[in-house]
């Protein structure tokens, strides 16, 4: 079926009438399946219920308070709610990290998932790896931060963050943050891609093979171009991971209220300097946390919220754009809901 | 004649131009083709000799215990087509595989015997540039996702190997693709947009574009695995026609289960059965007179 664009089925010609296929009468059916047929569109029902009760909820809180000047001011340390600034700097903060995070898992992202599919030897290592990024997969992101501070807190580290007066490593920057972004978004950007190469029929490698072309050049010229769906869908994921967490971002962000750089290298001082994300600043103006400005947080929740909204719109029309040329949605969202809901 | 013969098929008029691009309107050409006189052509004297390609001596194949190859040997010459016909499991493709070594590819794959191209024993040669003197067609069209563009400039020998998708497209490698598209009978219906996508061609398109993917890299010999029994009959004429007048240049070696498409295009014919080398002689020979029964029945339709 190679090659038929798609198109609507032609008009039936005169004469002739087109049979559609009709719904099954349930009522024909033994009670045991009626009921499980009505299950599920009970239960998807519900989750259509909640989903929409979730964005509905925010939205009405968060639009009441939610204003222009909110998003274009930093934040500023004061009790009283007309001073304290809007949160321009936790956006800013947010953006930084997702960038550094998405930037170095995706090439290592890639790289891991090609080595796996395409080499795979010897045997035992390719076992160990894959092990690995499942088991990081599967860390929850407050043990990953605590093993970040760990490691950014070593000497020789400290050019990542700052020193205190004493000499020792603070071990708190976008760089520590981002990096171990990087950790928590890999899983999906590999898992994404290895699902994108499982997809490759093995006669395009043959192809390749045939015409002399070394498995180096089959990867980066034939197998990765064609996956680039994949591959965008996988790092979008990962993005959407990173733009939610919490853990990391107050472990590792050294929460301040306003992005400090560290020296006087513009976009080095900015990395290696603390600041905040939406999800850190929601967390310290609700009630839980130490701000006591209730209306923020659910403004800045709800910015939170259309971001990844956006996001995960962004995924479903990568992942639909390019069935153009290749197979059906289905077989694409069925793979992309095994990866994104067992993380 | 024996009645359980087929009756002699018409074959394609043999073009002794290599460079002459079938028809632009195919469809009326085939029609022409198909539908013409049962007297056939007589085949055109060869103007020299047949330069001998490469030589299969002695070859036994075998993927783990099975044997699947037995003691074959063979001659594949430039200016003729060499059809291995036989019976699902004779071991014809296999031995077309092991030809650019493509058996490689699967783990557990063993070879005894000699195979020689242009003297040199394959096995010797670096793999990678054997496949390029030696290319591939395979029975499903399998053009890579890419632009018609893409697809045949990335099988030059000579396009850089960096960069990725951003292949300049330098007068070299433009001349160097279009010349591929031509002989492969494509160009005239794609030119006008070379950066469209390859998988909207059509499956008889598609397939000629794997033919001048194969031949961008100017082979010396172009191995064909069934390359016609995934399209129309409209589809197979033109790409036939097309192989017939390729064989100046080439070095043609066709796998077809096909007896049909055999007679049409074949020069010489390798029968094989269960591995073995059963019969082998000019079309002629095999299809009028083969000299051992179990050719005959196979030509016949006594089984396969």
């Amino acid at each position: 079926m190679a090659g038929m664009p798609l198109t609507s089925p032609p008009s039936a010609p005169d004469g002739l009438t087109v049979t559609r296929p009709r719904r099954q009468r349930t009522s024909s059916w033994p009670l045991i399946d009626r009921i499980g047929y009505w299950l599920c569109w009970a239960t998807g029902i519900a989750l259509c219920l909640i989903a929409f009760g979730i964005v509905l909820f925010m939205f009405v809180k968060g639009i009441s308070y939610l204003k222009l000047s909110l998003l274009l001011h930093s934040p500023a340390p004061s009790t009283k709610q007309s001073e304290s600034g809007g949160f321009f700097d936790p956006i800013v903060g947010t953006f930084i990290l997702t960038a550094l995070g998405v930037l170095i898992a995706g090439p290592v992202g890639v790289a891991i998932a090609a080595w796996l599919s395409e080499y795979g030897r010897p045997r035992p290592l390719a076992r160990a790896v894959e092990s690995a990024v499942e088991t990081i997969g599967g860390v929850p992101s407050v043990v990953l931060a605590i093993f970040g501070l760990l490691v950014f807190s070593a000497d020789f580290l400290g050019f990542l963050s700052q020193r205190a007066a004493n000499g020792s490593v603070y071990g708190r920057s976008f760089f520590a943050g981002g990096i171990i972004m990087a950790v928590l978004a890999l899983p999906l950007i590999v898992g994404a891609t290895r699902e994108g190469l499982a997809q490759v029929p093995d006669h395009m490698r043959e192809a390749a093979y045939a015409l002399g072309k070394t498995k180096a050049s089959c990867i980066r010229h034939v197998l990765l171009p064609a996956i680039r769906p994949n591959i965008a869908s996988g790092v979008v994921l990962g993005m959407g991971r990173i733009i939610g967490d919490t853990a990391i971002v107050t472990i590792l962000i050294g929460v301040t209220l306003q992005n400090e750089a560290v020296g006087s290298v513009p976009v080095l001082g900015t990395l290696r300097g603390t600041g905040s994300t939406l999800t850190s600043y929601v967390y310290n103006n609700s009630p839980a946390g130490e701000g006591g400005s209730p209306q923020k947080a659910y403004a800045a929740a709800f910015v939170l919220l259309i971001v990844v909204l956006l996001l995960n719109a962004l995924v479903t029309r990568i992942t639909r754009g390019a069935d153009e040329d290749r197979r059906g949605m289905a077989t694409r969202m069925r793979s992309l809901a095994r990866i994104a809901w067992t993380r | 004649m024996d009645p359980m013969m087929p009756p002699p098929v018409r074959r394609i008029a043999l073009e002794r131009d290599p460079h002459v691009a079938p028809s632009n309107d195919n469809g009326a050409h085939a029609a022409s083709v198909l539908g013409a006189s049962a007297a056939p052509a007589a085949p055109a004297p060869y103007a020299t000799p047949a330069l001998e390609r490469m030589r299969v001596e002695s070859v036994w194949l075998a993927y783990g215990e099975r044997w699947v190859v037995r003691d074959v040997s063979l001659a594949v010459r430039q200016g003729e087509i060499l059809a291995l016909i036989g019976a699902s499991g004779s071991g014809k493709t296999t031995l077309l595989r092991s030809l650019n070594r493509l058996t490689e590819v699967t783990s557990g794959a063993a070879r005894s015997g000699q195979i020689t191209l242009d003297g040199e024993e394959i096995h010797e040669l670096e793999v990678n540039g054997l496949r390029r003197r030696v290319s591939m067609v395979f029975q499903q069209p399998n053009p890579f996702p890419m632009s018609i563009f893409d697809n045949v400039a990335y099988a030059l020998a000579e396009h850089p190997a960096r960069g990725g998708r951003r292949r300049r497209r330098t007068s070299k490698i433009e001349s160097a693709v279009a010349d591929a598209l031509q002989r492969a009978g494509l160009y005239d219906e794609v030119a006008d947009d070379l950066s469209r996508s390859a998988l909207r061609l059509s499956g008889g398109q598609q397939q000629r574009l794997c033919i001048a993917r194969a031949l961008a890299a100017e082979p010396e010999v172009l191995l064909l695995d069934e390359p016609c029994s995934a399209l129309d009959p409209i589809s197979t004429a033109t790409i036939e026609q097309l192989i017939v007048a390729l064989r100046e240049s080439v070095a043609v070696v066709i796998v077809t289960h096909n007896l049909q498409q055999a007679q049409r295009v074949a020069d010489h014919v390798a029968f094989m059965h269960l591995g073995e080398l059963v019969e082998y002689g000019t079309s002629e020979q095999i299809f009028d007179r083969p000299k051992l029964q179990r050719t005959r029945d196979y030509v016949g339709g006594a089984f396969g």
